[in-house]
């Protein structure tokens, strides 16, 4: 049993704190080689994973880094580094805690390589980019624990693999690395200990006691929210009434835009003035942290924030939460409510601001969910291996290597456990020669294998490259926006995709702040101010949300009922409405309704599948409308439906689901879409094909950089077989369900299908026009829109081309 | 052959669907830009180990159009190869491949800034070249008329009904014509940025390729 120091005993109860017995169990199980702690924010997570670092650290004998800590947010790095400072300089230990992110100065990092702190705070990419380094063994030699916070939002993601695939190569340098974790309240444990353990060893869990049931309501308004619309502004007014009541309240929104459309409206209504601040993602740096120092002293009521917000920040007083939009996943929803009320076993408060009527709808449903303690599941999956790949060259960048150690070495970490040899050659083969059938490059191979059998680089210029490649966040492709004129102040970025539809003169908003565009210099975006218009709207950043599979059956069951009781008046009526101009979705029938909008023809298939699956009929349902000669331009799938449009109505909805038809032809069709093209691009990047910054000389009009689709291309051709097409395959089939489920699907509902043709959209329709994440389909349409254009626009410019 | 046929300094011309173009009275075939090699020098250069199929498929795309027009004379109008190294190091399969499309016709290479020397394959090299009313060079001169050239890969984007379109394009005035880029690593750059409009008057045309050439005018582009 290891006691809890006198000098933490007495800081404890200089606090009149008396520590949690999960905060003492973690210091009780300090050896165990993998430690997760499951616990409520609020529940003193932090400390319970500093504690047994803290107290081993207390006498001041241990030299160089003692404790690597790991979080996903840049903000938390710092956050974590602020709340540890208090107690080590109350209780005066002589422990150095410095962060590096990003953000951190280059003389800084260069310092804390050869003369690390006592506990470092860093970020998965950061900690990559350190085990890069040759001197690598020298900077983590002394290391004794890692602590990986918020663990649980890395456990489905490319930057938990990546982060994990880092871990084991520390291990190798640190044979005596202990491991914790620390986790929000999760459906599955075992699976995050499976991801934080070096396979096969033991991990050990720690569950808090998960606290009381949060408070969680729907507002009252007294206008009714929309059928469309994201912005949830008509609940203005009563969103600055419960500001007022509280001491501190976090506004989250779905998506940065709507978060800056809310909060500039928010601040119109701001009679009283009060202190009300914006955080998301896409604001500069400088502005992040004033807000963030603002929150940390208690200046400001409110704060209108995106998911930069999202992961157990502990700021302030906040006591309560408001989510604009329907949370979409009942996991994150209750994440987000426990950023309110930070006091271990007081109820966190929440209310919830649907957007528009189906998001009441939707929002009912994950209220039920989160009484019922229904917590969404994930799939898990075999570790992806663009992300190998990655790993790799950073490995390579570090110095020589022997294959079956590095392989070795892989296989501890859980999701690469049963890599195969084969698996892993591959890879290997792909970072060396580029892995083409057409063997092209053996003079200028990546890496070499050395006389000795060790492989290197060949040329070590190339770790330049390689180390600004590091990473697997793909951020979409954003201009920085500046005040113009000489040093004007930075304000954030904006996606490339909208810089490219603003013409002079226009304005949009960022940073809660009404701008007008000047113009585009250096590949950055001139502004100026311009108080007061209405802005045009910023459409940077559409955030993905899916609903979970389980939220959308719900949703179903909730309407085929008769009536809703338990709804808003306003809802319901809105759902009669529905019933009356068309349908509601049935289970075992398959709702289609069709109609014209904005010179386009819209098909909406009500599966209620899961996005997934609604994604997988989208790209069969627009090949046969193809064949079928109806032009198909695109379509938007949602957890509950696929939302189609094209140059021609649908008259009969029977030949898109003949299954023959639908089998022929079908392996080319979805090999040519969009969505595989999208995918091979992240891939990669991440695997080390392409570099990240290309995307950065295409902005600047170089004719000599082309498009990665032209490379998918090439190799569907001519190398259908190579390791990025296997790896792009399979990572498309993450968000894809297989053929064989939309078969059984087609056959479950087959002579049921209720088509409905209508003058315009209905009322269940209307929500799925905001949807983001479109895909395109390739084929006629486009030539036809062309023949149109050219009729009408050369007729209009007065020319009927250079005849003959 | 699909095309869009149009006249230009008195010359009745054809642009192909695949961007080359055609001159029948004269069984003349222009291409530009065709880079090959380009997979090769990047990785020399220490870069990314791109798919090295470009070279093999520009040729494909090459062998095509020549077999659909059948010309008597084919310009290749200058950054043919991506450099000069990378033009002398072609594989063998390659040189003959390119022998082959030689045989029974002539071959002009047209020096671009890419490959601005001679190479050892066979096919005259020259700075520029003169058939009938017309000439033949890399980079437009902006002073020039009856002037055919390559180098600036030019683009259209518009969006139509919400989607948006890019495909390289001709870009046709009374004075000159700018070829679209051939090769298939090539990226483009868009025919409204000043840089390519400023050689143009308003009136003039940009010709789409695609399935088939569509000639909008560019003016009423971007």
């Amino acid at each position: 049993m290891n006691a809890l120091p006198p000098v933490f005993e007495n800081w404890f109860a200089r606090h009149g704190w008396s520590p949690h017995p999960h905060q003492l169990e973690m210091l009780d199980q300090a050896m165990a080689p993998a430690l997760l702690l499951i616990a409520p924010t609020g529940g003193g997570k932090t400390m319970a994973g500093f504690l047994p670092s803290l107290v081993d650290l207390a006498d001041g004998t241990h030299e160089g880094l003692h404790t690597l800590y790991i979080s996903p947010l840049k903000a938390l790095a710092s956050d974590i580094r602020r709340n540890l400072e208090r107690p080590v300089a109350e209780m005066g230990l002589p422990i150095r805690i410095e962060d590096r992110t990003g953000d951190t100065s280059s003389a800084r990092k260069r310092r804390q390589r050869a003369d690390p702190p006592h506990i470092l705070l860093t970020t998965p990419e950061s900690l990559a980019l350190l085990t890069s380094y040759e001197d690598a063994a020298r900077t983590f030699a002394g290391l004794k624990r890692v602590i990986v916070d918020e663990i649980h939002a890395l456990e489905e993601s490319k930057r938990g693999d990546q982060l994990m695939l880092a871990l084991s190569r520390l291990q190798s340098l640190c044979p005596d690395l202990r491991r914790v974790g620390l986790s929000a309240t999760v459906d599955d444990p075992q699976a995050i200990a499976h991801l934080l353990t070096r396979h096969p060893d033991p991990c050990r869990i720690v569950q808090a006691d998960p606290g009381p049931n949060p408070d969680i309501r729907m507002l009252e308004t007294d206008t009714p929210p929309p059928w469309s619309g994201g912005g949830g502004r008509y609940a203005i007014p009563a969103v600055l009434e419960e500001v007022k009541k509280h001491n501190t309240t976090l506004i989250f929104h779905n998506t940065r835009a709507q978060a800056e459309i809310f909060f500039h409206h928010l601040w119109l209504a701001n009679d009283d003035a009060l202190p009300i601040g914006i955080h998301h993602g896409s604001l500069s740096r400088e502005q992040r942290e004033r807000v963030e120092q603002a929150m940390v002293d208690g200046h400001l009521r409110a704060i209108v924030c995106t998911g930069s917000l999202d992961l157990g920040i502990d700021w302030g007083d906040v006591d309560l939460v408001i989510q604009v939009g329907a949370p979409k996943n009942v996991k994150r929803l209750v994440q987000r409510i426990g950023r309110a009320n930070h006091r271990y076993n007081a109820p966190s408060k929440a209310l919830l601001v649907p957007a528009n009527r189906f998001e009441i709808v939707e929002c009912h449903a994950a209220l039920a969910a989160v009484r019922e303690h229904d917590l969404d599941g994930e799939t898990r999956t075999r570790g992806p291996k663009d992300v190998l790949c990655q790993h790799i060259l950073i490995r390579a960048c570090a110095g020589p290597f022997k294959e079956t150690d590095l392989l070795a070495e892989i296989r501890t970490v859980g999701k690469y456990a049963d890599l195969t040899r084969a698996e892993f050659d591959d890879c290997l083969d792909f970072v060396a020669t580029g892995g083409y059938a057409l063997r092209a490059y053996d003079k200028w191979q990546r890496l070499m294998q050395r006389p000795d059998g060790l492989w290197q680089l060949r040329d070590p210029r190339a770790t330049r490259q390689i180390r600004m490649n590091i990473g697997t966040i793909m951020d979409p492709e954003t201009l920085k926006v500046r005040y113009k004129g000489r040093g004007g102040a930075p304000l954030g970025e904006i996606e490339e995709g909208f810089a490219a539809t603003l013409t002079p003169g226009d304005t949009f908003l960022i940073g809660g702040q009404v701008v007008r565009y000047e113009g585009l210099r250096e590949m950055t975006v001139q502004v100026t101010r311009n108080p007061g218009k209405e802005p045009k709207i910023a459409t940077f950043n559409g955030t993905k949300f899916a609903t979970s599979t389980q939220l959308s059956q719900r949703i179903l069951r909730m309407l085929e009922q008769d009536s809703w009781p338990e709804l808003p008046p306003h809802t319901a009526e809105w759902l009669h409405l529905q019933r009356e101009v068309s349908q509601l979705p049935k289970a075992g029938r398959l709702l289609i309704e069709s109609f014209p909008r904005d010179s386009r023809h819209y098909t909406c298939v009500y599966g209620f599948a899961g996005r997934n699956a609604q994604q997988t009929l989208g790209l069969l349902l627009t090949k046969r409308m193809e064949e079928l000669g109806l032009h198909p331009m695109g379509f938007v799938a949602t957890d509950y439906a696929t939302l189609i449009w094209g140059l021609d109505p649908l008259c009969d909805p029977e030949p898109l689901f003949d299954i023959t038809a639908l089998r022929e032809g079908l392996d080319s069709w979805l090999a040519g879409n969009a969505v595989m093209k999208r995918t091979f691009k992240a891939s990669a990047v991440i695997a080390g094909l392409i570099d990240r910054n290309y995307a950065g000389q295409r902005k600047s009009g170089r004719q000599a950089t082309f498009s990665s689709d032209i490379l998918y291309d090439t190799l569907l051709r001519y190398d259908p077989d190579h390791l990025m097409m296997r790896i792009t395959r399979e990572e498309a089939e993450r968000g894809l369900v297989d053929f064989a489920r939309i078969e059984e699907m087609i056959a479950s509902i087959k002579g049921r299908i209720d088509h409905v043709t209508l003058d315009r959209l209905t009322p269940l329709s209307a929500p799925l026009f905001l949807e983001h994440g479109r895909t395109p389909v390739e084929g006629a349409a486009q030539d036809r829109l062309l023949a149109e254009a050219e009729a009408a626009l050369m007729a209009d410019a007065g020319l009927d081309g250079l005849p003959v | 052959m699909d095309g869009y046929d149009f006249t230009f300094s008195g010359a009745t011309l054809r642009a192909l669907p695949q961007g080359a173009l055609y001159w029948p009275c004269e069984g003349v075939l222009v291409v530009s830009d065709l880079h090959l090699g380009k997979s090769e020098r990047i990785a020399r250069r220490g870069g990314s180990l791109l798919p090295p199929y470009e070279t093999i498929e520009t040729l494909r795309r090459l062998d095509t159009v020549i077999e659909g027009c059948g010309p008597k004379t084919v310009i290749c109008l200058g950054d043919s190869f991506d450099d000069l190294a990378a033009g002398q190091d072609l594989p063998r399969e390659i040189c003959e491949w390119l022998l082959r499309l030689q045989a029974g016709r002539r071959w002009v290479w047209i020096e671009g800034n890419h490959d601005p020397g001679p190479l050892a394959l066979g096919g005259s090299h020259l700075a520029e070249l003169t058939i009938a009313t017309l000439i033949f060079r890399h980079i437009a001169v902006p002073s020039a008329t009856h002037e055919v050239s390559g180098h600036y890969h030019p683009k259209a984007r518009l969006t139509l009904r919400g989607r948006h379109i890019a495909r390289p394009c001709f870009v046709v005035d009374e004075n000159r014509l700018i070829l679209p880029a051939f090769g298939a690593y090539t990226g483009g750059m868009d025919c409204t940025d000043p840089v390519i409009a400023g050689l143009f008057r308003p009136k003039a045309l940009a010709l789409l390729t695609g399935p088939q050439v569509r000639a909008l005018p560019l003016a009423k582009l971007g």
